[in-house]
């Protein structure tokens, strides 16, 4: 079986400017995988092409198994996706926001109708179902964002910044659902400018103006360059980057 | 020496939302003074009414000397202010943007280009280049730049750093350190915690409540229980043993280690290690640390929650 992402060569170019350059790696199943990078460094240009949105100019990526270039519609139902903050609909109730993302994925009336209940219950929302999202406490609504968001059990699922401005025990709640969900073999692929978070996950890389600098478990990331924290790591790395200015 | 904003019983309601409660805050002159706290503690609407840009719900404030409310034409000539998304012209160049703001407050680049030269000297290579096509650390220069264009007495910042890479979010405190050189009074307010240490006093806010104001130094040696912090490889298996665990007060996932908490306050470690071993954590590690601020703002986060 091939691993959730496979990426060879990958590379994606605007005019002259390599913004994606030359990446390859793989990341294997029930992994939380820390996709690392300083602003500009080509990491939403990256996982913009992974999730099927944008066609590489030169390379090959298989998500979920299917090749995003000529495949990208099966990719893009095959991930889950939850950006940075909540991508649930502030007007709508909890179990209509279920039942909108349900209809999304294409779920039959009778799965969705199993699914809502499970994870009305799962989630003890039970008496909240006719709740605005708005009057949810911001705990909640990341459980709910998340849940929403491997609704139709994907493989993968992609959180962009997913702990942004978040207060930190919700913060570190939502990171209790990440290891729950990878524990259950989901495929975690999560960015964050939280380097403290980068010590959560399995594997971390580390983008520097488009290529992988490094990728290792956060412990081997230490070591090799002598460093007390992930922190450390980066700022040794991204330094360099961030003095040529773009 | 009087403060350079004084804040009194200062609340904000918008309709049922209570967005600021009865704050209390004085800032001295030449202070870099942080409020550190999540989305939706009321950092905004604080600055904001600061900034004489928001009227209060109750209570009074003054920047400078004078009422925000009485006296905000005084004020906004003499505050830099630099709201959460940028304040910046996207279809005007870097230069342009510099000359629109220097000319609205009365004054020229050339006139304080010593203030801004560190922080503008980076971008000035890029002068012609729309500030739109910038990247993220770039506009947050310019955007700086342009607040500080009239050499304000004090500065408010708002989140500068949210969703900024950890390398330009240090170069960014650099920048406020040598501001603070000039004189400057800075009100910056951020989410991340791990950037409390470098103000001189902070308040954390949550849900419109001050839970408390100190240096930082101050704060973290109010944290009232032992704290530990617990290794193992298996990070989930060893969070959720250390859960179970029935004298657990509390236990966070802290970068490579569980932040822990006793009941007992102080104890023997080696207690809780056999009780690990049980649950099948053979490798787990335990030490004392010294609490930091995110220790303590999720001590006081939920000291506050039990209170209400």
């Amino acid at each position: 079986m091939k691993p959730p992402i496979e990426v060879n060569s990958l590379t994606r170019r605007f005019g002259s400017f390599v913004a994606v350059d030359n990446i390859s790696f793989a990341v294997e199943r029930g992994e939380i995988f820390g996709f690392l990078g300083a602003n500009g460094a080509g990491k939403t240009t990256a996982i913009r092409m992974l999730c099927g949105l944008l066609a590489p100019s030169a390379g090959r990526a298989y998500v979920a198994g299917y090749d995003v270039k000529k495949q990208a519609d099966q990719v893009k139902r095959h991930i889950g996706y939850m950006s940075q903050r909540f991508s649930l609909y502030q007007d709508l109730t909890v179990r209509e926001n279920i039942h909108f993302y349900g209809g999304i994925y294409g779920l039959s009336p009778k799965a969705l109708q199993a699914k809502t209940t499970q994870m009305l219950e799962e989630l003890d929302l039970e008496s909240s179902s006719h709740t605005l999202i708005r009057d949810l406490p911001l705990g909640w609504k990341q459980k709910l964002a998340f849940s929403v968001a491997i609704l139709h059990d994907p493989q993968i699922v992609f959180l962009d910044e997913p702990t942004g401005g978040v207060d930190p025990i919700t913060r570190r709640q939502f990171w209790d659902l990440i290891y729950e969900a990878a524990h259950r073999g989901v495929t975690v692929f999560v960015t964050t400018h939280y380097m403290d978070e980068a010590e959560y996950c399995d594997r971390v890389s580390i983008m520097v103006d488009g290529r992988i600098e490094a990728l290792d478990t956060p412990a081997a990331l230490k070591k090799a360059y002598g460093a007390g924290s992930m922190d450390e790591v980066f700022v040794q790395l991204a330094r360099p980057a961030g003095k040529t200015a773009k | 020496m009087n403060p350079a904003i004084q804040i009194s019983g200062l609340s904000k309601h918008y309709g049922e939302l209570q967005a600021l409660q009865s704050v209390d805050l004085s800032i001295a002159p030449g202070e870099l003074f942080g409020l550190i706290g999540p989305d939706g503690a009321g950092k905004t609407s604080l600055i904001r009414i600061l900034a004489t840009l928001l009227l209060p719900t109750e209570g009074t404030a003054s920047v400078l000397g004078k009422d925000v409310v009485k006296h905000y034409r005084f004020i906004r000539r003499n505050m830099g202010y630099m709201p959460g998304r940028f304040s910046l012209y996207y279809d005007l160049s870097v230069e342009e943007n510099i000359s629109l703001f220097a000319t609205i407050f009365g004054t020229t680049l050339q006139e304080n280009y010593e203030l801004v030269r560190e922080i503008y000297s980076q971008i000035e290579p890029f002068k012609d280049r729309k500030a739109g096509a910038l990247s993220g650390g770039m506009k947050q220069k310019l955007a700086l730049s342009c607040a500080l264009i009239h050499r304000p007495k004090v500065l408010f910042l708002d989140e500068p750093t949210t969703g900024v890479d950890a390398v330009s979010r240090r170069e960014f405190w650099g920048m406020l350190q040598n501001l603070k050189a000039h004189g400057i009074t800075i009100l910056v307010s951020t989410p991340y915690m791990d950037e409390a240490g470098l103000c001189d006093r902070i308040a954390l806010i949550q849900k419109g409540n001050i839970l408390a104001v100190d240096s930082p130094g101050g704060i973290v040696s109010q944290f009232e229980r032992p704290l530990y912090a617990v290794r193992a490889a298996d990070k989930y298996h060893l969070l959720k043993s250390l859960r179970s665990y029935p004298y657990a007060h509390s236990a966070f996932s802290f970068g490579d280690s569980i932040h822990y908490t006793d009941q007992r306050g102080a104890f023997a470690p080696e207690s809780l290690l056999t009780y690990l071993e049980g649950q099948g954590v053979k490798d787990a590690q335990i030490e004392p640390i010294q609490a930091g601020v995110e220790d303590c703002f999720m001590a006081l986060m939920q000291r506050h929650e039990t209170s209400h």
